[in-house]
């Protein structure tokens, strides 16, 4: 292993952290202003030209509070879940290509950070591995109403895996391949994804809001007990790490969706890449269009689509692809 | 050099993991660390480049040592220690000695014998995915189905027995039928 693959390893890793660590202030900002603008309201106007130094605002209040860690909490669980979330969402992102490799200085820079042949299934194993999070944060808290929540985010989470799996083994039957790569130089030569397997689409769209814990499956920190779910007991940088973790998991999955199934990067150009980021943007302004205009599910009702619904539709699109595929 | 790195930072790992989920008196402790080194483990697959197994080390055993979680969280107030009751630690001592010993030899005989040869050498131009594909279905099918038959009758008995009383939905009652309910099985 030479060193110029250790340091660009190095480089891609910093620079993912940077940019998305970022990104999720930048996305609690958007996330306002939208749901603000459908809600005839302004959102945050006050710091900065249209609210924009909010972020830094938030920031600092978040980083110079006080981390008050309660009496009774079990204290190395309690301190460490917060950076389970953050951290796994994070992990995920080695195996996604966020751009087309591109040329600097005659040095080809692939904007991944490890192409396994199995990104998929590791990016959705870590992924799933991020419901410990929420799920210690809970237990350890000595809170009733944070043991619950723990309790329902956790069978929500085993329960939408089982649906994000199905739906993906369809379009990885046609494929034949886990890597993101193959995925998108395999909708080069055959057309999108999308038109091939419309319901595994819809299917994973539906599971992606369930993955993440947005509305309108947000039982994760739930609504309507007025407290914010496994999180009541956490304060400062520790909390905001949670926040992170969820915004980071928002946009990497905004980016495997139409790497998957609308065609990816597609041949690699710089117009490409643009209309990649398009597409990421869409998926992610959708998931606060949908906040905006959707109440939350009861979890019983989330369960019954889960189980009665969506599993025996991806079954049966799973057996119906290996039919039509043979 | 890398794969020593990895072998030895995942090693001691491992090792601290368990060590802490057999020794602590305190469940979510014990659980945590569980988890931890289950998932660990993946990391030497990924050493090897069994790059497929490990993850479906992480995925399957994160989803297990969840149901541990649920027990736990059933039967404790998991943030309370568990007062345990061992009288003698000599005992354990000595039984945790030995079991490592016999672990040891039993890795290592073959070894030291160098009589190890793999059945299936793994092609440099096939993904291991499909490599495990196509052992799975050829020289391994009868214990695979066998796995999938036996799968198949746990989650009918898990569904028989669990499903007994689920025509009603709580949460669809009204507050008198629910009271009504409870004096009938009173």
């Amino acid at each position: 292993m030479d060193m110029a693959y250790l340091i660009a390893t190095i480089v891609k890793i910093v620079v993912i952290l940077l940019v998305f660590s970022a990104l999720a202030g930048l996305g609690t900002y958007f996330e306002r202003k939208v749901l603000a603008f459908m809600q005839r309201r302004l959102g945050p106007m006050y710091v900065g030209p249209y609210g924009l130094l909010q972020i830094a605002a938030d920031g600092i209040k978040l980083f110079t509070k006080e981390d008050i860690i309660p009496a009774n909490v079990v204290r190395p669980i309690f301190k460490i879940a917060p950076v389970i979330t953050a951290a796994t969402a994070f992990m995920a992102a080695a195996a996604i290509p966020f751009m087309p490799s591109f040329t600097i200085g005659g040095y080809e820079v692939k904007p991944i950070v490890s192409d396994i042949n199995i990104g998929l299934l590791y990016i959705f194993g870590v992924m799933g591995v991020g419901l410990y999070g929420p799920l210690l944060g809970g237990m350890a808290s000595a809170n009733k109403w944070s043991l619950i929540s723990a309790a329902r985010s956790a069978a929500i989470f085993i329960s939408y895996e089982v649906v994000t799996g199905l739906s993906i083994l369809a379009p990885v039957m046609m494929v034949g391949s886990l890597s993101l790569i193959d995925f998108n130089n395999w909708q080069i030569e055959n057309g999108w994804m999308v038109w091939y397997q419309p319901v595994a689409f819809i299917l994973f769209w539906i599971a992606a809001f369930a993955e993440t814990g947005r509305t309108p499956f947000h039982l994760v920190a739930n609504d309507h007990e007025i407290i914010d779910g496994f999180g009541t007991e956490y304060s400062g940088m520790r909390w905001g790490l949670f926040f992170i973790g969820e915004y980071a998991n928002m946009f990497f999955i905004s980016f495997v969706i139409p790497l998957i199934f609308l065609g990816g990067f597609g041949e690699g150009t710089f117009i490409d890449g643009l209309i990649f980021l398009g597409k990421m943007s869409f998926f992610f302004f959708f998931f606060l269009w949908t906040r905006a205009a959707w109440p939350d599910v009861r979890p019983d009702q989330l369960m019954w689509l889960c189980w009665k619904v969506l599993m025996p539709i991806a079954v049966l699109n799973v057996v119906i692809t290996g039919i039509v595929m043979m | 050099m890398f794969e020593a790195i990895s072998f030895y930072l995942f090693a001691f790992l491992v090792i601290a993991s368990f060590w802490i989920a057999v020794t602590t008196s305190q469940a979510l402790y014990a659980l945590t660390a569980l988890a931890a080194g289950m998932i660990l483990i993946s990391g030497f697959y990924f050493t090897l480049g069994a790059d497929f197994l490990g993850a479906i080390q992480i995925i399957v055993y994160s989803g297990a040592v969840l149901a541990l979680y649920a027990f736990g969280m059933m039967f404790f107030d998991t943030t309370r220690e568990v007062k345990e009751k061992n009288p003698n630690k000599m005992i354990v001592g000595t039984l945790a000695a030995l079991s490592t010993i016999l672990t040891v030899v039993i890795v290592a005989a073959p070894l030291v014998s160098e009589n190890i040869v793999a059945f299936y050498p793994s092609v440099e131009s096939i993904g291991n995915t499909q490599q495990i594909g196509v052992v799975l279905f050829t020289k391994y099918l009868v214990p695979f189905e066998v796995a999938a038959v036996m799968l198949l009758v746990a989650m009918i008995a898990g569904i028989v027995l669990a499903g007994k009383k689920m025509d009603v939905s709580l949460t669809k009652l009204a507050e008198e039928e629910i009271e009504k309910k409870a004096e009938e099985l009173v």
